[in-house]
């Protein structure tokens, strides 16, 4: 029988995964992008197993809310994407460094 | 609580409306007569302004009242917030015109997408349930990270986006992970709910307490303190100048109506708890927030890193978690917004055609080209080292004074040591304008309402600092101190 904490678990393995792979990345910028989709579903995991299991409706509006959002934050990365690649030629994470002290 | 009471959210429905009509409008105007958007935009917030101060809302004597099923509150202190809002926006708007006709970018997407981060800031400051606070921030980060890659053309500026946007979204991820938290803790989307559920399973609860955690990890990124400040710097050095004077002044102040919202109103009774992580996040940034502005050369750089110190000192207003330091908090934060305006304002004056002014040195001499723009930076800069008189000094007082009221002597110590620190870098600003030779002899020409608006931007540092007590009096009112 799958309980709450199994959900949970697995939403923190996803969570865990995802930041990892930011901090771990140093190829690729969509491999950035698509870490933080993995952030959101994540979340999105736990809201839909907490609503689920606490017979409450609004976590599973959140969950809509949050992927209408996800959709819109992914058309505006990418589109600094090209932006990026067409000034700079390159969209290698290690090269991002014009910007420090 | 009231179901559905649209018409108090009239403000918010107003700028999103106009919003859109620029959008349409604006595919109709022809380049020489962009002057309309501008106009279009400027009115959209005095009307905004007008719809907010006519509301009349207050029952039983309490300014609070709800709408949307609970979702939206308006009360005193996000009334005060949003329309300091439009006062500083209306300014932004006056030097982005002079700033975009000369960098040869003058189009209305810089107003829409301002418009609509607008419309987030207002939702955010009125968001009483965590799907509003997700939505009002989420509405405001989308359109910075496109204000930031708002110069196509820049390679600095698509590098700061790209930064900005990873680095925002996993904050956003962090901060949804947290009310994921709070929400299995409570069963409920609702502030309010969400603090009496709080009180009946016990702020020890480990549910309760791992989502505090991500939840200020989140709020402390989108406030910029350390040790969540990376993109601060990067993102102002980067961006288009305009964008910098943007997002480093309205946005700030929902950034604080948000911890507010989350802390005070929802999670009040773990005082305890966000207290300490606050106050660690706080010493923290005013250390290195005015340590690093030392070794600074570009002044974008400079002013980021004293705004990771500004912010540290706003989270000291809002730590002890008492009324008077909340009220402390949102006079620093509606005073340093002001600070930031004037002073990004100024680098915009010293751009030269299409060359942004963003060394120090381009403010050497200025007491010579033009002694009254020295006299305007020299304000801002004295008010953001707070120095007395200036409107800077007593925000710094008032925080000051909230920390020592809760007996947070230590912390109060460190917060006067390192503003003297960061008096130094402020004052060389002062020294390069009146005591060095200037680079250039180029007059320093500027449109007559962009005269004014920094002028009037300029005096508010002296003015603001004579008369405080009555905008204090209304910071402290908002939260009944």
């Amino acid at each position: 029988m799958l309980t709450l904490t199994h959900f949970l678990t697995l939403g923190a393995i996803l969570f865990s995964l995802s930041v990892t792979g930011i901090f771990l990345n140093r190829k690729n910028v969509i491999i950035l992008l698509m870490c933080i989709e993995l952030m959101l579903l994540a979340v999105n995991m736990n809201f839909v197993a907490f609503s689920r299991f606490l017979g409450n409706l609004d976590g599973q509006v959140f969950v809509f809310f949050i992927l209408t959002v996800a959709a819109a934050e992914a058309a505006i990365g990418l589109a600094i994407l090209v932006v990026l690649f067409r000034n700079r030629q390159t969209i290698n994470v290690t090269e991002l460094d014009d910007l420090k002290g | 609580m009231n179901s559905t009471n649209m018409l108090l959210a009239a403000p918010e429905l107003w700028v999103m409306v106009m919003a859109c009509v620029i959008l349409i409008v604006d595919l109709y105007l022809g380049e020489e007569r962009r002057g309309i958007i501008h106009m279009l935009a400027i009115l959209t917030l005095v009307f905004a302004a007008i719809i907010t101060l006519r509301a009349d809302y207050a029952a039983d004597g309490v300014r609070e009242a709800f709408a949307f099923n609970g979702s939206y509150i308006r009360d005193t202190m996000g009334d005060v917030l949003k329309l300091f809002s439009f006062l500083i926006l209306a300014i932004v708007y006056t030097y982005a015109k002079f700033c975009l006709r000369q960098f040869r970018m003058f189009r209305a997407d810089f107003y829409t997408l301002s418009l609509f981060a607008l419309l987030g800031v207002m939702l955010l400051i009125s968001a009483n349930s965590l799907v509003m606070i997700y939505l009002g921030l989420e509405l405001i980060s989308l359109s910075s990270y496109a204000l930031v890659a708002f110069d196509r053309d820049s390679r600095l500026g698509s590098e700061a986006a790209i930064k900005y946007f990873v680095l925002g979204s996993m904050a956003s991820g962090m901060l949804l992970y947290g009310m994921s938290m709070i929400y299995g803790a409570t069963g409920t989307m609702d502030l309010g709910q969400v603090a009496q559920a709080v009180r009946s399973v016990g702020s020890d609860d480990p549910l309760l307490v791992f989502g505090l955690v991500f939840l200020v990890v989140g709020l402390a990124f989108k406030l910029g303190v350390v040790p969540f400040h990376m993109w601060i710097p990067d993102v102002y050095q980067g961006a288009p100048v305009v964008t910098t004077l943007f997002i480093s002044s309205v946005p700030k102040m929902a950034a604080f109506a948000m911890a507010i919202r989350l802390l005070q109103t929802g999670l009040v009774d773990m005082q305890a708890d966000w207290s300490q992580m606050l106050s660690i996040l706080a010493v923290l940034s005013i250390i290195l927030g005015n340590v690093a502005a030392i070794a600074q050369t570009n002044i974008k750089r400079m002013l980021a890193y004293s705004t990771i110190s500004h912010m540290g000192f706003v989270l000291m207003g809002l730590l002890p978690g008492t009324a008077m330091g909340y009220g402390a908090g949102m006079f620093y934060v509606i005073v340093y917004s002001l600070m930031s305006a004037a002073g990004f304002g100024m680098v915009i004056l010293l751009s030269a055609r299409g060359v942004e002014a963003e060394k120090l040195d381009d403010f050497k001499g200025l007491n010579q080209r033009n002694s009254w723009y020295a006299a305007i930076m020299a304000m801002v800069m004295f008010s953001m080292a707070g120095v007395p008189v200036f409107v800077g000094f007593f925000a710094k007082w008032m925080v000051i004074k909230a920390a020592l009221d809760a007996g947070l002597m230590w912390l109060a110590i460190i917060a006067v040591i390192f503003s003297v620190v960061g008096a130094f870098y402020y004052l060389r600003v002062v020294k390069l304008m009146y005591f060095d030779e200037p680079l250039t002899e180029a007059e320093i020409d500027a449109p007559v309402d962009f005269r004014a608006a920094i002028s009037l931007n300029g005096i508010m540092m002296i003015g603001l600092g004579i008369f405080s007590s009555s905008l204090i009096a209304v910071c402290m009112a908002s939260f009944g101190a």
